[in-house]
């Protein structure tokens, strides 16, 4: 016994003191650097405590100063909310039919179009985002594309607004609702949806009774992988957002760039991780809640 | 084997036709306009490889692809050899002390890669680590143990244990069974995971950005400076061929994970 825990102890440890140094220990530096003194210029005043980072979030201090509240900082995280929020729901209404029709499928089929779906989440973020610059900008693909059908003669000017943050997010983390709900859908033992046919359920009672509570820990999954991702989004806002639709990650990266705040910048990660953590007990309670319930 | 038959219905069919047209038409179109031998990128004129040409004989690009795939072999070659022993070091754990090692090594994936980058970057500055090339290998491997360990945890968990005590019996020592049954059985496992490892690392931007500092740009710092600067058509073609890079590193990806999960159905069906 002890032979084998010396094994598996040494076996783990690269692994483990690796990632206890290089993910663990800065997640905490960064706790430690949020409630530290801005330098004069940049980094951080070691040993000189303070919350202003975290009051920065609320409050602001004018040149007299005194604090008056602002509410900028929390409009961004609204926004960053909402779009995540936004992302969440669209890519799950189109996920659920696709995982529906994909568990109507042989095994070898819905593997083919598992395939095809999983294929874009592997190609580089950047590329995919860029490919929607191609598309949504003034007199590109989809302008070009409208003006020849007649449909509209201006030009859409979506590039550079919140919903074409919203759509690169949606293209960038569809597979991730996809895959989830498919699983559980796949876990579904067919005699349940035979019977609950035969007692006499039409086709949307069965998927409000039966599918939906069925598959319900694979969409909670989806909404995590989605929401948690969005959430943190940098790559989608700043090359399809322009200026006007700023979210976290954005915020995040100009208080190491340009502002030289970082103890703000920590503090604003602070915050993320803090309400993904939270978003995430949600979907565990949720998902706790639902199985006491249908037991 | 068609399973849920009777959920089958005409409208679930059409919405997932047209999410697999939304996932590929930027992807066609991209690659459709960097055949273009216009320089107004949307303007069609002729098909014409001119811009596969420029990128080829562009010594930027030339040097960040070096870069990236210095970055990417190195650390799929850590990652993978820590994923692979943690794997093997993850048998036979009480259920506690496994919860936790298994959310350390997730943990990447959790954390969002914008916290990530930062925290690493304090992390590098703090401890007074130069950034550049051995920085962002260092940041990669991080990301890239979670991509390597999945696939290979699912196959030693497919792995038919009768062979190994069939290996013991015929008095293999621990070390000949180890590299002579246990690995060549892992390698698919392995390989898909050191694929995706590398597809990840290869592709990766924000954390990038963060601890390369100058000097140290990867080919998608360099495809996003270029983006920043205005749509070109040689960032079409760049972005063409990387696309075409990783569905290929993909789909071999995929093979052998297909592979992994027939070996695995027998045994759930005995």
């Amino acid at each position: 016994m002890n032979e084998q825990r010396l094994r598996n102890l040494t076996l783990l440890s690269p692994a483990v003191l690796f990632l206890a140094a290089f993910i663990l220990a800065p997640l905490l530096l960064m706790l430690y650097v949020s409630v530290l003194e801005r330098g004069p210029f940049g980094g951080v005043v070691w040993g000189s405590h303070t919350g202003i980072a975290y009051q920065k979030l609320l409050y602001e201090r004018d040149l007299l100063g005194r604090l008056s509240f602002n509410s900028d900082y929390i409009a961004i995280f609204a926004r960053s909310c909402r779009l995540a929020a936004m992302t969440t729901l669209i890519t799950f209404l189109i996920a659920l039919p696709t995982a529906l029709y994909m568990s109507t499928l042989s095994r070898k089929q819905a593997a083919w179009i598992l395939f095809l779906v999983t294929i874009p989440f592997w190609t580089n973020l950047l590329v995919r985002n860029f490919a929607w610059i191609l598309i949504l900008r003034g007199g590109g693909v989809l302008d070009t594309f409208m003006q020849w059908t007649g449909w509209v003669t201006q030009p859409l000017d979506i590039l550079y607004t919140p919903l074409a943050t919203g759509i690169g997010l949606t293209y960038s983390f569809l597979p991730f609702m996809i895959l989830p709900i498919y699983v559980a859908l796949e876990r579904i033992d067919p005699s349940v949806i035979e019977a609950a046919f035969d007692l006499g359920a039409n086709r949307l009672r069965v998927l409000q009774r039966v599918v939906l509570p069925l598959a319900m820990p694979g969409i909670i999954g989806g909404a995590i992988l989605v929401f948690v991702p969005c959430l943190g989004a940098y790559v989608s806002p700043e090359l399809l957002g322009g200026g006007k639709s700023l979210m976290i990650g954005n915020l995040v990266q100009a208080q190491f760039g340009a502002s030289r705040n970082w103890p703000f910048g920590a503090a604003l990660g602070i915050v993320l991780v803090l309400a993904l953590l939270l978003v995430i007990a949600m979907a565990a309670l949720a998902n706790q809640h639902k199985k006491r319930v249908s037991r | 084997m068609s399973r849920h038959k009777l959920l089958s219905s005409r409208i679930n069919a059409t919405v997932a036709a047209l999410a697999i047209l939304f996932l590929y038409l930027p992807i066609v179109t991209l690659v459709v306009l960097s055949f273009n031998d216009n320089d107004l990128t949307t303007i069609w004129t002729t098909v014409s490889v001119k811009w596969y040409l420029a990128v080829l004989q562009n010594g930027d690009i030339l040097r960040a692809t070096k870069n990236s795939l210095m970055v990417a072999c190195a650390a799929t070659f850590f990652a993978t050899c820590m994923a692979t022993l943690a794997a093997l070091g993850m048998v036979r754990i009480s259920r506690g002390p496994r919860v936790l090692l298994e959310g350390l090594l997730g943990l990447p994936l959790l954390v969002p890669e914008i916290v990530t980058a930062v925290a690493l970057l304090i992390l590098f500055v703090l401890i007074g680590f130069p950034l550049g090339l051995t920085s962002v290998t260092v940041a990669h491997t991080v990301f890239c143990i979670p991509f390597a360990y999945y696939p290979i945890k699912s196959r030693l968990a497919a792995l038919d244990q009768s062979l190994l005590e069939a290996a013991s019996d015929l008095y293999a020592s621990p070390r000949r069974r180890f590299f002579r049954v246990e690995l060549p059985l892992l390698s698919s496992g392995i390989c898909a995971g050191a694929l995706l490892a590398f597809i990840s690392s290869l592709g990766d931007f924000v954390i990038t950005y963060f601890v390369a500092g100058p000097g140290a740009t990867t080919l998608p710092i360099y495809i996003f400076s270029l983006i920043r600067l205005g749509v070109t058509p040689e960032v079409n073609a760049l972005s063409a061929i990387f696309l075409f890079a990783s569905i290929v590193m993909i789909s071999i990806a995929f093979v052998l994970l297909q592979s992994i999960s027939e070996q695995k159905k027998p045994k759930g069906a005995a």
